[in-house]
């Protein structure tokens, strides 16, 4: 006799905890053949706003670690990804189909993501800094910071890679994510953050929501606690219409549209949600 | 009368630019871009003089700050980023970084040419041409540099200078053939224009408003902490976005401070910019000196202690003594509003983390101080403060090598140094196996094929 297997409750990664959302809300999702695979949480409004509160509150400290700390953390990602490398392609394939060979690889780069990502985090301060030579007696240095709190929504495919692609340099600086992953296939990034909670992230440091991004996105857009909005995965909504309502609190933005910049992996994506401080001192004349 | 841009100008001035950015501008060596901003920088110098006259004559600013800060910065800004231009290399960008095309700049008229060479030298050493909008109040200087322009024989239409208020301004950001926006000045306008270009492919740069953190620790050198205080906050009357303009004292030396401070001041002169003596000039206008009046008196409703120098006030003109609120809470409105003139708000702090609380307290973040003698405390403060330029026991340096910009609602983008070209510039998108690895970008499969964003434009223009 078979044995009977048994599902897994999906939920939202908020704070560091799995929870259901506070609106009791849940959807279905199908996987590529419209078969039902699971009930996920719907976030709703106050989700999203306790999300950008753990994620305010987790900044100092993991903006205040070491690169390489952070480097290291974020490559404890890239291991824990490793050991269940199955599972998610397995979730990858259920959710877009196209073959296991397919999902694999989005699998696979999705690991070597983070490993590349893991490598910037104590280097990409020398790139993007430097000193200035100013007229006079000061010492004069400018670094980047990470900008605050980043809200991310990512694209629907490739659901697991397009999600780490753009949270994995949001981190690299110090950043602290709320992240909406793909609507329709939300499931490996649900187990990605199964990763993440034992990964040595910090709590709080990301937080995944499911549910529909057209709902909530406009919240975090006009959220006065949010730095930086985005919006690469966001072709389907009305992204103008969140880009300006960003602009009432001046967040950074990185619009849909893939500009140069915005490839999967670069340097850009994580200086995109920087910021340059320039810091003069003065040396006494001898 | 100063002519007022309408809406056929900024076609016009547009086109121009257009048409010098393609058939020209683009086209030219950096050498020879870098040789036409060597002469700009040249010609002001000559003209300096010249240039602090009228720049006082038009803002009020005293003509010792015209003369001694605020020109010798225009030229070497020139200077600077002329030396860029067949270096673009070296920006950070990869080989060949690509520049965006017409740039529209607006400018305040705190700093009248000053504000314009930190716009027009990064963009026209990268490449770009520029149509810039003065402020209505100051385009005195922007129109003699249009005749330096002009001395400097660069190419029609390369630099397009067109004056007018906030409506020409709007035509200029709007108009659908600029790549790029660069503006500086309140935060409200900024706002505006960071919506007017949403969802469009023009890239933005925003240098807004500040309500600078002075963090005075007990250690600090005293006499320089207050030369530098007075210099943070009544430097060009206050009209300085990263002025220090909330002054945080740790309590035990409060009482000291302040009477050095009312002391200090009492010895500024206030009166004619043109004497070379003054050391506080005249409010730019009458709108802003009703502003200055009105949060004064918010400070004043509010329960805060005013103190203001007790001198005379030129009767023509529109002045301001030097002021200082004491009693100062982080609610009042004069300890979160901008505003823009002589008036120092100064609230007390215990310990560091309290300093570095309240300095963060705001949802601007352009500038901070801080002074002390303890150089292991003034680090770790500095990487605690969330502003873009940090001064240590100094205040309000600026120099062309020296990136400035804000965090948070006091913009994005910063102006000066290598991080001020970047502003202006793209990466040149590489295909293949070639040079892309040189800018960190891995080739996958699921990448899509990218185009920079200023050929895109140019291919819909055709289309």
């Amino acid at each position: 006799m078979s044995r009977l297997m048994i599902p897994k409750t999906y939920k939202l990664y908020l704070n560091g905890a799995f929870v259901r959302s506070e609106s009791g809300r849940s959807y279905k999702v199908s996987d590529d053949n419209g078969i039902f695979v699971a009930n996920v949480a719907m976030a709703s409004r106050k989700d999203a706003r306790e999300a950008v509160v753990a994620a305010r509150v987790a900044f100092a400290g993991w903006s205040g670690a070491s690169a390489y700390n952070r480097g290291q953390v974020l490559y404890r990602i890239a291991e824990l990804m490793e050991g269940r490398r199955e599972q998610f392609v397995e979730e990858v394939y259920r959710a877009e189909g196209g073959g296991k060979e397919a999902a694999a690889s989005q699998v696979e780069g999705a690991i070597d993501t983070w490993v590349w990502y893991a490598g910037w985090a104590d280097k990409y301060a020398q790139v993007a800094g430097n000193a200035n030579p100013v007229s006079g007696p000061y010492f004069n240095l400018s670094v980047p910071e990470p900008t605050g709190v980043v809200a991310t929504i990512a694209g629907r495919r490739p659901c697991l890679l397009s999600l780490v692609s753009l949270i994995a340099p949001a981190l690299v600086s110090g950043n602290t994510v709320v992240a909406f992953p793909s609507q329709a296939h939300p499931l490996p990034a649900l187990s990605l953050s199964e990763v993440l909670a034992t990964s040595d992230v910090p709590k709080g440091v990301v937080n995944i929501l499911s549910g529909s991004p057209a709902e909530i996105a406009p919240w975090l857009a006009s959220h006065a606690d949010v730095n930086a909005l985005d919006l690469t995965g966001a072709e389907d909504l009305n992204w103008i219409e969140l880009q300006m309502s960003a602009a009432e609190t001046l967040k950074r933005i990185i619009p849909p549209e893939t500009a140069a910049w915005a490839a999967w992996r670069s340097l850009d994506r994580i200086l995109a949600f920087t910021e340059i401080k320039t810091i003069w001192h003065t040396k006494s004349v001898i | 009368m100063i002519a007022c841009a309408d809406e056929k100008d900024v076609d016009a001035a547009v086109a121009a630019a257009r048409r010098a950015y393609e058939t020209v501008w683009s086209k030219l060596s950096g050498t020879d871009r870098g040789k036409y901003l060597f002469r700009i920088a040249r010609l002001i110098q000559e003209r300096s003089r010249e240039l602090a006259v009228a720049e006082s004559l038009d803002n009020g600013k005293p003509i010792k700050e015209s003369r001694d800060v605020d020109l010798p910065l225009v030229a070497a800004w020139f200077f600077y980023y002329a030396g860029w231009a067949d270096k673009l290399d070296h920006a950070g960008l990869g080989l060949d970084p690509q520049p965006l095309g017409v740039t529209a700049q607006v400018i305040p008229w705190n700093f009248p040419l000053l504000m314009l060479a930190w716009k027009i030298a990064p963009a026209l050493t990268a490449g770009n041409t520029v149509v810039l909008k003065p402020a209505e109040s100051t385009s005195l200087t922007a129109l003699l540099f249009a005749e330096i322009v002009q001395q400097a024989d660069l190419p029609p239409g390369v630099i397009n200078i067109i004056t007018g208020g906030g409506d020409t301004g709007r035509l200029l950001v709007q108009h659908p053939d600029v790549n790029k926006v660069a503006f500086t000045g309140s935060t409200v306008v900024g706002r505006e224009i960071a919506r007017a270009v949403a969802g469009t492919q023009k890239k933005l740069t925003l240098e807004l408003g500040g309500k600078g953190a002075n963090i005075v620790f007990d250690d600090a050198p005293l006499d320089q902490a207050i030369e530098g205080i007075v210099n943070g906050i009544f430097f060009n009357q206050g009209h300085v976005c990263c002025a220090g303009s909330r002054l945080l004292v740790q309590e035990g030396i409060h009482d000291d401070v302040i009477e050095r401070l009312k002391h200090r001041l009492s010895t500024l002169r206030l009166g004619d910019p043109l004497d070379k003596n003054t050391d506080i000039g005249a409010i730019n206008s009458a709108k802003q000196l009703a502003r200055i009046e009105a949060l004064s008196s918010a400070g004043e409703a509010e329960g805060a202690v005013r103190w203001s120098v007790p001198c005379r006030l030129p009767p023509k003109g529109y002045w301001f003594p030097p002021t200082l609120f004491t009693g100062v809470s982080t609610h009042h409105a004069i300890a979160r509003e901008e505003i823009f003139g002589p008036v120092l708000s100064v609230l007390t702090f215990r310990t560091p983390e309290e300093a570095i609380a309240k300095a963060n307290n705001t949802p601007y973040g352009l500038s901070a101080g801080i002074w002390s003698d303890k150089g292991s405390r003034i680090l770790a403060v500095a990487d605690k403060l969330r502003a873009g330029v940090i001064w240590a026991n100094t205040f309000n340096r600026f120099d062309p090598a020296s990136p400035f910009g804000g965090y948070k609602e006091s913009g994005y983008g910063r102006e000066g140094g290598r991080h001020g070209l970047l502003a202006y510039l793209q990466p040149r998108t590489w295909t293949g196996d070639g040079p892309v690895g040189q800018r960190g970008t891995v080739k996958m499969s699921s990448v899509k094929p990218v185009k920079p964003v200023e050929r895109s434009r140019k291919a819909a223009r055709k289309a």
